[in-house]
């Protein structure tokens, strides 16, 4: 038997060792030479704290009792890596962007930055990892006591000073490395470095051991297999439920252990170290599980008795290889050291970050711009908080004395710190997740945990009478926690697992949806679950009534005064200031938060600042003056629209008016000078003709002859002048009408004999339908023959057929009355169309017929005062023309 | 015709990315189905299924699994240091 005194020498090496390992990686990367320090590799490695003490030497243990079934605790974590995609990579990434400092925070900032569920979140994992620790203890005591000489009772005298010593040492290098100093992204190079070698250590002491059971005990895996078979080491029988509730079991706890989320996510320091991980990390724990049974049928053949959970170094000692005892030893001693500093490590942060300091800063109300170093209470409270971590480790496990007990506990701790998984999981892919919804999911499922499993785990010396476990609390039998509801024959694990995740799931999912987050939790939740869209913080501040000086003081307090000088000073030089106090906008406050909140946790964070800035926190009124903004300016721009179309629509008629003023103005000075010339030319013809008459001597027959043509010339000034007038008269309304009964027939016969006497040498056919014409109508006759007598005549005039032809029809149309009037011949063109109506319009005459262009004019102002209408038709051969008589006219007179 | 081939040669190498990201998210569900096997061999009680068997049937798809993530989050890594694409779950297509 190897001496005492050498084994506990070594091991003061070892750890003198890891000291030393932990301090140089700390001087290298306070010099900034991060470098390897922080390759996949350590990061690997570090993640190997998953594999404690209860698995280096229980895994055999557990062998020798279920068979294949401790591999499961490997397979969930296996899965977890290789689905990184799915999870890891999401986790890192708001780890990173909102810089996480531990699960408890994770889950406060996500819903809300809630003081209340981080308190909840860390009371957990403390409940959840105490035992934990104390199996740790165990575990190491036990080994020590192998070498010590067996046969002492567990929790004798000399274990129990082992264990204190072990938990005072871990604790002062968990507060050496752990606590040197506050930094913003909770990095602990020297604590990674060390697991990172240690992790080394228990990989090659486990493989050492399998290799020597293997190839030195046994004659080669085909022995081993054979062995297998022959000593049918447990039967193979896998309990179904157990098998795949472990598996989901190992899995959730892998990502909620706040350990294991310690290194995953908080110490992680380049995304692309998950994927390497992805499959480094399966693989160490499928070398640290492919021993596993090859030592327990070898330690069941050489072993007749002794634990079969200290397999790992009792053979190679029986076997008398003592080096490799000591090689196992240290392994088992890495995996129990390393596994209580990170949960040391991990529960301390969420201990000072989301349990004291919000409660101490609630209390103290001001109080965190006034009293001293924030810094040193964090580190303070962080050093109180190992310790005492570490002596709750160490009551559990005096009081429980060591034993079976303990090692059930393994999985019960994992059942615990699972209840974290719906609100971690639901929080970070369901955007509808909120704070009530976490809380009762939480408190449901951890009461349920802590009744049906942890509890009863003490048997009846601790909370839990016979009486309750036998018959349910206070007698009500479907209350068993064994047996919830009466359903009996689950395995406990199985069952307490089955009912506390569904009713934490249940509470957590019906809460979610019949409550309403708070605008803080929605914006949280926004940023959490759709981190790859927006990998900025959420904006808090939307306006600030800070000093830069307060702010500075605060910082200083927390990153201390070099580096939130240079913080702020750089910040200042970013918004192009010179001085050391940049502009407090939104997006420094925010920025500050999160640089706070590296070190101090998200909720508290947003609790200091919030003391300085003024409380100004996003309020629902705040959210909804942004939203009213929005509105408002989607309603001012679609005003602005209307009102563009509008002037569009303005400035479109007010184009089409000038260009008709334009036109009408041409209109205008070329009928002047028509008119003029119309005046002028018979003016001067009777001036030249009557001059000729004064003059000389002449014959009757040329006096006739001159007095015929000054006679005609007069007429046909008359004639123009009567037109004017009469348009005149018409325009402003004086023209009286003689309203009488006539017959349409009449007053077309009328108009086309009197049309037909002028200008008789061009014949003009005219085609009527005399049946329909016969309707008796009530007008003013002669106005209305005047208006048929101008068609007839404009036909006449223009017409430019060969064959002129006029054709008049009538049509009843029930509201008014249509006389069309139709030539063939080339009718106006389209550009004319629209000022054949106005006075003074006179279009390009070929005829010379003389007329002064009013004519239309006159019909149109006639027709108006008669309540018809008379408008150009387009799209017929020839010159169309329609003549409406309103129907009243029509129908009065029948 | 360089010009024209190149972009056609990236496509395919974009397109191959999102498949093998396809097939590591599909690769844990994979898993699960293969660790939960075992489950069905202790139906039958006359020939029971022997622990030699389950063990090297368990760390041989344990094995399987290991290596087809390693092939593919290699594949990854190094397709995304080749290309810089930015990073998002829905990238636009």
């Amino acid at each position: 038997m190897m001496n005492f005194n050498i084994i506990v020498s070594v091991c003061l090496a070892y750890v003198a060792l890891l000291f030393a390992v932990a301090f140089a990686a700390e001087k290298r990367a306070g010099r900034g030479e991060v470098g390897w320090l922080r390759s996949p590799i350590i990061y690997t490695l570090s993640l190997s704290i998953y594999c404690t003490a209860w698995t280096f030497y229980g895994a055999v243990g557990y062998a020798v009792r279920s068979g294949l079934e401790f591999v499961t605790i490997y397979l969930g974590p296996t899965l977890v890596m290789i689905g990184w995609w799915w999870l890891l990579r999401k986790l890192v990434r708001i780890g990173r962007s909102q810089r996480i400092t531990s699960i408890a925070d994770l889950i406060s900032s996500r819903y809300g930055k809630s003081t209340l569920l981080g308190v909840l979140v860390t009371v957990l994992a403390v409940i959840g990892t105490t035992p934990y620790i104390a199996l740790q203890l165990q575990s190491v005591t036990l080994s020590f006591s192998v070498f010590s000489g067996a046969g002492q009772p567990a929790g004798s005298e000399q274990q129990l000073d082992t264990a204190l010593i072990v938990a005072a040492g871990l604790a002062l290098f968990t507060i050496l490395f752990g606590t040197r100093r506050l930094d913003s992204n909770e990095r602990h190079h020297g604590v990674v470095t060390a697991i990172a070698l240690e992790a080394v250590v228990k990989l090659l002491a486990l493989l050492a051991v399998g290799i020597f059971v293997v190839w030195g005990v046994a004659d080669g895996p085909a022995d081993i297999i054979a062995k297998i078979e022959a000593t049918r080491l447990p039967e193979w029988q896998i309990d179904a439920g157990r098998w795949a509730t472990l598996i989901f079991l190992s899995a959730a706890a892998f990502i909620c252990l706040p350990r294991m989320f310690h290194v995953l996510v908080v110490e992680n320091a380049d995304e692309r170290h998950v994927a390497m991980a992805s499959w480094a990390f399966p693989t160490y724990l499928f070398l640290m599980s492919l021993f596993v049974i090859p030592i327990a049928v070898v330690g069941r053949t050489v072993m007749a008795q002794g634990n079969p959970d200290l397999y790992v170094l009792t053979v190679p000692l029986a076997l008398g290889e003592e080096g490799l005892a000591m090689l196992s030893f240290l392994g088992g001693f890495s995996s129990a050291t390393s596994m209580v500093i990170v949960a040391a490590i991990a529960l301390s942060t969420m201990v000072s970050n989301n349990m004291v300091l919000p409660i101490w800063l609630s209390a103290a109300q001001g109080g965190a711009t006034v009293s001293g170093d924030v810094r040193r209470a964090v580190l303070v409270t962080r050093r109180i908080s190992i310790a005492a971590i570490l002596g709750l480790g160490y009551l559990y496990y005096d009081i429980s004395g060591g034993g079976e007990a303990l090692a059930a506990i393994g999985l019960i701790a994992f059942a615990g710190v699972a209840q974290v998984l719906p609100a971690l999981v639901g929080g970070i892919f369901w955007r509808g997740a909120t704070r009530v919804g976490a809380a009762l999911g939480l408190i449901f499922g951890f009461a349920i945990w802590g009744y049906t499993l942890f509890l009863p785990s003490f048997g009846t010396s601790f909370a839990m009478t016979a009486a309750v476990l036998e018959q349910g609390l206070w007698g009500i039998d479907w209350l068993r926690p064994r047996a919830l509801f009466g359903i009996e024959g689950l395995d406990p694990v199985v069952h307490a697992v089955l009912w506390s995740m569904a009713f934490n799931s249940l509470a957590f999912i019906l809460g979610s949806l019949f409550s309403f987050p708070q605008p803080l939790e929605r914006l949280q939740g926004a940023q959490i679950v759709n981190v790859y869209e927006h990998s900025r913080a959420a904006p808090g501040w939307t306006r600030s009534m800070a000093e830069a000086e307060d702010l500075l003081i605060t910082s200083q307090r927390i990153l201390g005064a070099d580096d939130a000088q240079e913080l702020f000073r750089r910040e200042a030089g970013m918004q192009g200031k010179s001085g050391h106090y940049p502009e407090t906008t939104p997006d420094f406050i925010e920025k500050l938060e999160r640089e706070l909140a590296g070190s101090v946790g998200a909720a508290t964070a947003h609790a200091m600042i919030s003391q300085i800035v003024g409380g100004s926190i996003v309020s629902v009124e705040d959210l909804m003056a942004v939203a009213d903004e929005t509105a408002q300016i989607k309603e001012y721009s679609s005003q602005l629209e209307a009102k563009s179309e509008e002037l569009a629509r303005t400035a479109g008629q007010l184009r089409e008016a000038n260009e008709k003023l334009t036109s009408l103005s041409v209109q205008k000075d070329a009928f002047l000078s028509q008119i003029s010339h119309e005046l002028r030319t018979p003016m001067t013809s009777i001036r030249a003709v009557s001059e000729i008459l004064m003059s000389e001597p002449m014959s009757e027959a040329d006096q006739a002859k001159f007095s015929k043509i000054i006679h005609e010339e007069a007429i046909r000034l008359t004639r123009l002048l009567d037109d004017l007038l009469e348009l005149s008269v018409l325009e402003n309304g004086q023209v009286t009408l003689n309203w009488q009964e006539s017959i349409l027939q009449d007053v077309l016969d009328r108009a086309i004999s009197a049309a037909g006497s002028a200008k008789a040498e061009r014949p003009l056919e005219i085609i009527r339908d005399s049946e329909r014409e016969n309707v008796a109508i009530l007008t003013d006759a002669d106005r209305l023959a005047q208006v048929f007598i101008n068609l007839i005549a404009n036909a006449r005039k223009y017409c430019d057929a060969d064959e002129p032809r006029l054709s008049i029809a009538v049509r009843n149309r029930g509201e008014s009355l249509w006389v069309d009037f139709t030539d063939n011949g080339h009718g106006i063109a389209r550009q004319n169309r629209s000022v054949i109506f106005e006075k003074f319009s006179r279009l390009p005459d070929k005829s010379q017929s003389g007329g002064a262009g009013l004519g239309l004019a006159i019909c149109r102002e006639i027709m108006d005062k008669l309540g018809g209408a008379i408008s150009y038709l387009p799209g017929r051969n020839g010159a169309a023309f329609r003549v409406k008589l309103p129907v009243a006219a029509a129908k009065a007179a029948e | 015709m360089t010009r024209q081939s190149k972009p056609v040669f990236l496509e395919r190498g974009t397109y191959r990315r999102r498949r093998m990201r396809d097939a590591a998210q599909l690769l844990p569900i994979l898993g699960l189905l293969l660790f939960l096997v075992p489950l069905l061999w202790t139906g039958d009680p006359d020939a029971p299924a022997t622990t030699g068997r389950g063990i090297i049937y368990v760390f041989a798809a344990w094995a399987g699994l290991i290596a087809s993530s390693m092939l593919l989050s290699l594949w990854l890594t190094a397709s995304r240091a080749s290309e810089d694409e930015p990073d998002s779950d829905n990238p636009p297509q």
